[in-house]
């Protein structure tokens, strides 16, 4: 069951449509609800490897619908501490909780200082409809 | 920029919120509630798909049958009127022009219903090798094709089962149509030839009697499911009927275009040959993969029954066994996969 529109305020949003919260010198990252309505039912989900490094603005894993698959983009530099091996057995998770159950994987910052260029949701609401 | 065409349903997809894609020149539902969904009510209930872009010629004349007989690949002897048969247009050197079904309209006049994005070829190629005595019609515009697909399909219409690739006039709630026991899906079910104004009344009418929605999205996952080959995907002008696993389409000894190349292949065993196989590691495989034994994906897709990536490929003789390991390039990744039997999936009452 797909998740009804929603891009709650505590989050930070990339141009990409990925979300990422920030905690500390943490960050957890997942795509949109924007980004999974636009693929439809997820049924694959590649993650990238434990510890490695995400570099902001380039693609760290792919999500994958019947019909399209899709790099994620991330939002923010660092290094992996977490992938969610529920989205990984269950895709559709993904669909069902974009922002909750369905996140993707969990970073180390390694430039914190990148928070700051990211949109706040009113603004990727903004930029949303102009999609 | 070339404007898309629409089918006399367009206002419905649109209605019940379709996502709309170009599909060789028209503008397509791709899926409604969702793939998944779609392909599920159609393995098991009954699901309908708006196909009214598929081309439909008409070849008729005292001389219509040689024409066609010389012309594809199957025997159009073994027709009879109501009757319809699978059938291959075929060029000189034995690669598939178009994949179709004929059917047998009256002792001289055949239906070719024929893929959307080859209409205008087959219609130029099977007109520019005429004879005297039959004569070829584009009749596409006129009509709308409906198919309802699915083990409930005829409950649901309120039909009576028939044998498959026959036809018969008919009606459904009020509406005249060709009822067609045909399809893409692997299951039971008809597709309905209604003249192009009394669609959307049909299309009402086979919705209101419980039949899901389902796009081309869809459409896709269940073909490839059973194996059934797609024309610009899994075959082709390039591709020759005997190495796709269609041999049993061709009359080898009967006279049609390419048939001595195609009876040279099937001598000589097709060198490499059209296989399905299953993901037996994540990861889902796409049309142009390659595969790393030798070879590339032609279909590929989740299957949702399976809960698996499956796909068709070309691979050498050698990896065309059932159970044989091959290995899908995916992206820079190699993922495993074996080499299965067709069809891919099976219905859970064929055991």
């Amino acid at each position: 069951m797909a998740a009804a529109e929603s891009y709650p305020d505590e989050l930070r949003y990339h141009s990409e449509h990925d979300w990422a919260r920030v905690e500390g010198d943490e960050a957890t990252l997942g795509i949109t609800w924007y980004a999974q309505d636009a693929l439809g039912e997820l049924v694959h989900y590649e993650p990238p490897e434990d510890g490695s490094d995400l570099a902001r603005g380039a693609p760290y894993g792919e999500v994958e619908s019947v019909k399209a698959v899709s790099d994620v983009i991330a939002p923010l530099s660092g290094t992996i501490v977490a992938v969610n091996t529920k989205v990984v057995d269950e895709p559709e998770t993904v669909n069902a909780d974009p922002y909750g159950e369905g996140w993707l994987v969990r970073i180390k910052l390694s430039t914190p200082s990148e928070v700051e260029e990211l949109m706040d949701a009113e603004k990727y609401k903004a930029f949303v409809a102009e999609q | 920029m070339q404007t898309l065409l629409r089918t006399p349903l367009y206002e419905r997809h649109v209605a019940l919120g379709a996502r709309m894609v170009p599909f060789a020149g028209w503008e397509m539902p791709v899926q409604y509630e969702g793939v998944i969904p779609e392909h599920r009510a159609v393995r098991e209930d009954c699901g309908v798909f708006d196909v009214s872009h598929m081309g439909e010629l008409e070849v008729e004349g005292p001389k219509a049958h040689e024409h066609l007989q010389s012309l594809l690949s199957n025997d159009l002897d073994k027709v009879e009127v109501g009757g319809a048969q699978y059938t291959l247009l075929t060029n000189e050197t034995g690669g598939i022009v178009d994949d179709l079904i004929v059917y047998r309209l009256e002792p001289c006049r055949y239906l070719l219903v024929v893929n959307a994005s080859n209409r205008e070829a087959d219609f130029e190629w099977i007109r520019d090798r005429e004879i005297r005595g039959s004569d070829t019609r584009d009749a596409s515009d006129r009509y709308a094709l409906l198919a309802v697909q699915g083990p409930r399909s005829l409950e649901r219409l309120g039909l009576d089962d028939a044998p498959a690739f026959t036809w018969a006039m008919g009606e459904l709630d009020g509406i005249e149509c060709m009822i067609n026991r045909t399809g893409y899906t692997g299951e039971k079910g008809v597709e309905l030839m209604v003249m192009e104004e009394d669609a959307p009344g049909l299309w009402d009418a086979v919705v209101a009697r419980g039949a899901t929605p389902a796009g081309l999205g869809a459409r896709d996952t269940l073909r490839l499911e059973v194996c059934y080959p797609l024309h610009g995907n899994d075959i082709g002008p390039d591709t020759d009927a005997i190495s796709a696993g269609l041999g049993w389409t061709c009359a080898l000894d009967k006279d049609f275009t390419g048939v001595v190349e195609l009876r040279r292949v099937k001598a000589e065993g097709p060198a490499r040959k059209l296989v399905a196989f299953v993901m037996t590691e994540s990861g889902i495989p796409r049309q142009g993969m390659p595969i790393v034994e030798g070879g590339e994906v032609t279909s590929g897709s989740h299957s949702p029954m399976l809960d698996k990536g499956i796909g068709m490929g070309y691979v050498d003789a050698a990896y065309t066994e059932p159970g044989t390991n091959v290995t899908i390039d995916v992206r820079g990744r190699e993922r495993h996969a074996e080499v299965v039997k067709k069809p891919i999936y099976h219905h859970p009452e064929e055991g």
